[in-house]
Order: structure tokens, then sequence, then C-alpha cells
């Protein structure tokens, strides 16, 4: 038919990555039928055979919109990021691994000969006599191996390549996904490139049902055994560190829901490039007492507040790693 | 000497990349499985408070998060010294129990299936969940992503969250159920129980009914003879959330049975400068190299060891299933890499039946949902299954409750070894001189890893083009609503 659209070519694509984000997309559900009526999936390593020779051997922007999930961990993350912007048009960094560095970006609170050591010479179940560690050229009697290099540091995806898009979230809620799919299909004006889309412009707060006074009224935090949620008030305001004020909606508010915290993972709102400044200042705005050492005293009262505040987003903040 | 790579190996989730190497004759000399990546949750946990560890580490698989979410959370009870209260301990092993639902699903019919659904040897581009919907049919299909979708939806209703689990506290869970959830829960499970069913009768329609497959199964280059590991209850029923460790040799005889915290007397590993990933082996018996037999300290941790490691099922179905799959396949246990799908789907039923138990008990609904925490933190390790295998954490925290040491060993990682194995086998037994080797070929030496991390194929070519069967929607009371025929 003369008026029948191309189909759209999809990849998804992991760094270093937990598979849940391939599994958002999967949590398409039913909706895959509509998703295989409109996109044919040409390379995605959990679901299709297609091999790495494959992408390389496509022209140029030939896949219509690549998700790309994880971090960049290790050179092949690096490779096949730079491989697949150079075949992609609409190239997304799809969660928050590749947003902001997620999870495994709490590596760069340590270093690479630390994990290194600890894995590989510490493990307390470990057998290695010889402290045996893996290495990227190894030869055997058979002829020569090879694996990737392991980073000092965590990266974003937008650290090592130009990304159209961020769609955020650990994993991003897939309702979010299928709209900007659609968005693309249907041809809708797109935002400015660079620009986060599926998230959205408020922070988890205004989403959330639970019960909020204006009054302020925090002295300290706890632990989970020091307190009992309600189940109705706000968190912060029980002594329950939520990241809800530092964290951009879009989610559905889906762990408060389920009476945890939230940890940060659809990011910062625009503009904001340190989670952990805005935490701390939405955390002072709502103690009881204004003198410094009342602050310092309930902030002394955040257990680990850098893995807090920092917990999905350490690389891509600008602190980017703890200093060596 | 030639040298194939496949890379990267997919249906599957996560990194890995195979070489062979073939001497001059065409044989093949070695096989190496390698992992390509590291990312070090051992090191970066380091810091982190104990109550928070058990949403760090569902990061660490996305398919199967629930399984770290538990492992950890019974880890952080211990290092309290806090058993769970009744009711969270139930809501925990529901929550579990649709967790395997969901994962043995998509392994089954996404990664698995594919293989001999639609051929070990189909072009690659229809080797795939979509290419196995367009085999059975939109209405088939509809069907398996609508169970699979219930399950997730359970999840999130227990869990907090459909895929990063956010329910476990010390000493129990934050969220309780209500009776009207307990019931819509209730209805669902048993609409598993039927979907559990009908997916073993897709496996005896088009695979046992085929004699080439059975053959396949049980003689082809997909056999590994090595010891079975897997968690059993007080009865040595296979149990997913508790119990103990048991390990039987090749043989089916008892060679260990542990308490979880005693992992470190029985299991050591190994590193190799090829991979990122260890070599876990019975540490008892020692290394003895990449090798198979009751003398090799090699051992698998699968849905089939699982099942080898048992007496039996705790419920009725899957007791059933349980003997039918002996009683074919010769008697326990059973070495055939490829009927790890078989046990697959036992556990599948299980998993399915349990949660209907589960749901069943008025008293899950109580509002007890956490212990009192009362000692200081010092050391824990909490052991489940994995839909991959046993999987252990251990945390070691200051007194405040800080971790400053952890060690995982994770599902897949037992069987790193047998992975290298089993393709090496594979490999031997279909690359040979005057074979061309293309993708079909490779596709069929891949089929030996998926196993692990499930599969569901067959290296046959005679594939009926049509597959008879029938599938019976039920109600609640088990009266069939609607029936779906193909022939």
């Amino acid at each position: 038919m003369a008026n029948e659209k191309p189909k759209l070519k999809l990849a998804v694509y992991w760094g270093a990555a937990c598979g849940g984000c391939c599994v958002s997309v999967l949590d398409v559900h039913e909706k895959l039928f509509d998703v295989v009526a409109n996109a044919d999936l040409v390379f995605w390593p959990i679901a299709l055979d297609f091999k790495y020779k494959d992408v390389e051997e496509m022209p140029d922007q030939y896949i219509d919109v690549t998700l790309f999930n994880g971090a960049i961990r290790n050179s092949e993350n690096e490779h096949m990021a730079k491989l697949l912007r150079q075949k992609t048009k609409i190239l997304i960094a799809y969660g928050s691994c590749a947003h902001m560095g997620g999870i495994p970006g709490l590596a760069n609170f340590t270093t690479k000969e630390e994990i290194f050591k600890r894995v590989y010479e510490e493990s307390e179940s470990l057998d290695n006599p010889d402290k045996v560690r893996p290495t990227p050229e190894v030869d055997v009697k058979e002829g020569h191996l090879h694996i990737p290099h392991f980073y000092e540091d965590v990266m974003t995806l937008g650290q090592v390549v130009d990304v159209d898009y961020y769609l955020p979230g650990c994993p991003p809620q897939t309702e979010r996904l299928v709209e900007v799919f659609m968005a693309v299909v249907t041809g809708a004006e797109l935002p400015p490139k660079g620009s986060l889309v599926g998230g959205a412009p408020r922070v988890q707060c205004d989403d959330c049902k639970r019960k909020k006074s204006e009054k302020k009224g925090i002295t300290r935090f706890y632990r989970p055994w020091e307190v009992t949620d309600d189940g109705e008030t706000c968190l912060n305001e029980q002594g329950i560190l939520c990241m809800g004020p530092a964290t951009r909606g879009g989610c559905g508010v889906r762990c408060i829901e389920g009476n945890a915290p939230c940890r940060g993972c659809y990011g910062p709102l625009e503009g904001i490039p340190d989670p952990g400044a805005k935490m701390m200042s939405a955390i002072a705005s709502m103690l009881e007492g204004k003198e410094e050492d009342e602050i310092d005293k309930a902030i002394d009262t955040v257990i680990d507040p850098a893995g807090t505040f920092y917990r999905f987003s350490l690389p891509g903040s600008i602190l980017r790693r703890k200093q060596k | 000497m030639k040298q194939y790579t496949i890379d990267p190996v997919t249906r599957l989730e996560g990194h890995g990349k195979i070489e062979i190497f073939c001497n001059d004759d065409g044989d093949v000399e070695n096989v190496y499985f390698q992992v390509p990546e590291l990312r070090g949750f051992e090191k970066f946990v380091e810091g982190r408070p104990i109550e928070e560890v058990s949403q760090i580490v569902t990061k660490i698989c996305g398919v199967c998060p629930g399984c770290h979410h538990m492992a950890a959370g019974k880890a952080a009870d211990m290092v309290f010294g806090v058993e769970p209260t009744p009711t969270a301990r139930m809501i925990r092993e529901l929550f579990y129990s649709a967790h395997f639902v969901h994962s043995h699903i998509a392994h089954f019919y996404a990664l698995g299936a594919p293989d001999f659904v639609v051929g070990p040897t189909a072009p690659k581009a229809e080797r795939n969940v979509l290419g196995v919907i367009a085999k059975v049919g939109a209405e088939i299909g509809t069907e398996v992503l609508k169970q699979r979708r219930i399950a997730q939806e359970i999840q999130a209703l227990l869990g907090g969250h459909q895929t990063h689990v956010v329910m476990n506290v010390p000493g129990g869970v934050r969220k309780g159920l209500t009776e009207e959830q307990r019931k819509d829960v209730l209805a669902k499970a048993k609409g598993f129980v039927e979907f559990g069913k009908f997916s073993m009768k897709i496996f005896n329609d088009v695979v046992l009914a085929n004699k080439d497959y059975v053959d396949i199964i049980v003689n082809g280059p997909y056999s590994l003879k090595i010891h079975s590991m897997g968690l059993v209850d007080a009865n040595n029923k296979v149990n997913f959330y508790d119990g103990k460790v048991r390990v039987v040799d090749t043989l089916g005889k008892e060679l260990h049975k542990y308490a979880p915290a005693d992992y470190r007397e029985y299991i050591a590993e190994r590193v190799e400068p090829w991979s990122y990933l260890k070599f876990p082996y019975l540490k008892k018996v020692g290394w003895k190299g990449f090798v198979e037999g009751q003398d090799s300290g090699v051992y698998q941790a699968t849905p089939l060891s699982r099942l080898n490691a048992s007496d039996g099922m705790a419920t009725p179905i899957a007791q059933e299933e349980y003997e039918r799959m002996y009683s074919v396949l010769g008697g326990k246990p059973v070495h055939a890499t490829l009927a790890m799908h078989w046990a697959r789907l036992v556990e599948l039923i299980y998993a399915a039946e349990r949660a209907v138990e589960l749901a069943s008990i008025p008293e899950i609904t109580s509002p007890d949902l956490r212990a009192k925490i009362e000692k200081v933190p010092t050391e824990g390790v909490g052991t489940v299954e994995a839909q991959r295998g046993t999987l252990t954490h251990h945390y070691w925290t200051d007194e405040r409750g800080l971790i400053t040491k952890a060690n995982l060993i994770v599902g897949t990682t037992n069987n790193n070894a047998p992975i290298c194995m089993s393709l090496k086998k594979a490999a031997q037994g279909l690359i040979k001189k005057g074979v061309t080797v293309d993708d079909g070929i490779l596709n069929m030496v891949e089929m030996a890893f998926r196993a692990y991390d499930p599969c569901f194929s067959c290296a046959t070519h005679s594939l009926p083009g049509q597959m008879p069967m029938v599938i019976n929607f039920r109600d609640m009371e088990g009266n069939i609503q609607r029936q779906v025929k193909r022939d």
C-alpha cells in the first residue's frame, strides 16, 4: 500500500545493567502486539539472536531508536555505545544507569583496585592462593583470549556518546516507555535533543498520597527498628528518610506505595546537578530547629548520607566519584 | 587452529561470549565460556546500612531481583538475630512463589522455547518469542503474556514494585495484605496452576511426543554427569524460600546436607584469568579441573539439580509430574542438560500450587508484619533458591548496622564450570570435520548454555509445522470457561 509507513527499526542494548530495563520493555505485556505491529526489533540480546557482527554490518543510522540501558563500566560497554550511536538516529539513555550511573555507579565510592582485591583476593569463600585475577589479554594453550578492560570509573551513557533523550527510572515505568514510543511512531513533535522524556516536571511529593502537614517538626531520622511507619503520614515527617523531595516524579510513587521510602531513581528535576545538595536543603527546611548545631545533630542521624543521597546518581552528579 | 566466536551469547540475562578452538582435523579442541563483566556489588555495599542492602542488591539481576531481595532480607534478619513474624514469612513466600511463576514463564516461552518451537536452525530473525507466538497463534501468545502480567501484578502488590521489590525490613515486611487482596491473589494463583499444567502439555505435545526430541534429550551431546545441589525442607522436598542445602552425588547419594550459614565449609571458589566470573566447586571434594564424573568437584544448581537433590515436591500435581519425569527418563538422578526445561515446568507447577496454599491461609492478612528488633547487629547469611540456582548473601556489620564486608555466591555463578563443560561437550558433538559451521550449528552450541538459564531446546529439524494442542481456560471452581484448540 502506498500510504503504509515503513516500520520503525528498534534496538535494545545493555551496558553495565541488571536486565531490569529489558524486563520493563517486556512488561508492555499484551501491548507487545502493538509494538511489533509498528516496529521491527533488530537487536536485543536478551530476547533475539542477532550478534555484534550483525550490528557492525548495518549501515550508519540504520536503527531508528535504540534504548541503551546500563552504565559504562568497561571497554565493551563503551565500544557498543559508540557503535550503536553510529548506527542509530535516536539514541535514548534508558533507565537510571544509562541516565546517571545507577546502582553500579556506587562503585565510584571505591576504586577498581579495591573491587578486584575484594572479589578476587579477600572474598571469604575464595580459594585463590596465587591471587589470579581476570586479565584482558590471556594466552591459553589453544590460542588467545580477550575480555574487556574494567575501567577505573563508572560513567553515564551521556559521558561517552551524544545522547538524544534520557528516559529515567530503575527501571523506567513501562507506561512512560509506551508514551515515548507512540510519540515516535505517530511522528509527534519531539522535544529538543538532550531532553529528559518520560518523567514528570514535579517532585515525588506532588504525586504522593501520604498526609503532609505544613508544620516543621523533624528533630532526627530513625532506623527501621526505631520507628513504626503508620502507613499514612509523610515518611520524612515520621523521621524515615525519603528522597521524594529531591526526586522527579513519573514512576507513580511506586516504592512509597509499598511503604518504602524513595531512593531517587528518577533523578533530580531539570537544572539540579546535585541531588545531594538538593536533599540537604530539603531536610533543612523540614527540621524543627534552625540553629546550626541542631541542624548538624539532625543531619548526623542520617546514616550513610552520601550512599543515600547519591544512591542512583553518583557518576552523573557533579561529584562523579569519591576523591581518590 | 581455527577459532569460532559467539559474541554475545543471546537469549539469556547478562553478557557472555563463547570461544571455540578447533584443531587442524576440524575437531573441537577446547571451548571457553567467558563472562566479560563485573560490577563489584560485594565492594560497594560496604558502608551502606544493612536495612538498605536488600533494595540495592535487587539491581544485581532484573530478571530475578526478588531472589536477591529475599536472600539479603533473610541475611538482614540474621544480622539482628530476629525471625520474621509468621505473617511476614507467609507474605514473603507468597511473593516468592509469584516471582518463580513470572520468571519461569519468561524463561520458558521467551528464552528457551524459540529453539524448539521455531526450530534450532531456523533463521535467527525468527528464532525468538515473536516467532514462538507466530507459530502457536496470537490467542495462546496473549494468554502467555497475560499470565506473566498477572504474576508481575502480584509482585507489585506484595513487593511494592513490579521489578525491584522493596518489601523486606529486618524482621518482617513493610506492607500487609487485605482480605479482598488475598481472595484476588488466590483466584489468580489458581489460574497459574491451570497455566502450569497447560505449559506442561505443550512440553508433552511438542517435545515428548517427538521421538527425535526425546532421543536428543537422553542421548544427544547435551548431558553432563556432575553433582546436584538444592534447598530442601525438613522432608527433603524442594523448597525455594528456606531449608537446608542438600548435595547429592552423580549416583544420587547424599553427599552433604548443611545449614546455609555453614556454606564456607562446603563451597570454595576458583578464579581463572580469562573470565570475570568465579568458579565455585565442592570444597570437601576439591577442584579437579573442568571434568565430570563421581570424583569431580563440580556441581550444578538448577531446576534439575533441585529435583535431583530432593526426595520430591511438596504439592500434589508437581509431585505427580516429578514422578512422571523420572519414570520417563529412567530414574534419579538425571544428567540430561536439556531436561532442565522439564524440571523448570515441574517447578512452575509447584510455585503455582504453593501460591494457592499460602493465599488460602486466612492468617496471611494479619497485621502482625514485623518482629521487634532488640539485638545489636553483627553478621548474617541468607540463602534461597533463585530460579537459576542456590543463592547466598553473607554480610558483616559494625554495631551500627553498617556493612563492613559482604560475600555473595549467586545462582548462575554456581553453574559457571558446568556451563563451560556443557558447551564444550555440545561443540564437540556438533562440530566435526565436514560439518559446515553456520549460524544454526552455533545456535545449537548455545542451546547447551541456555538450558541453565532456561531454554527449551532440541536439535532436530523434524518439527511439526502446527502443534496440536488444547487449552482450557477455567474459572475459580475449575469449570471450563473457554477452550482454544489447534489441530
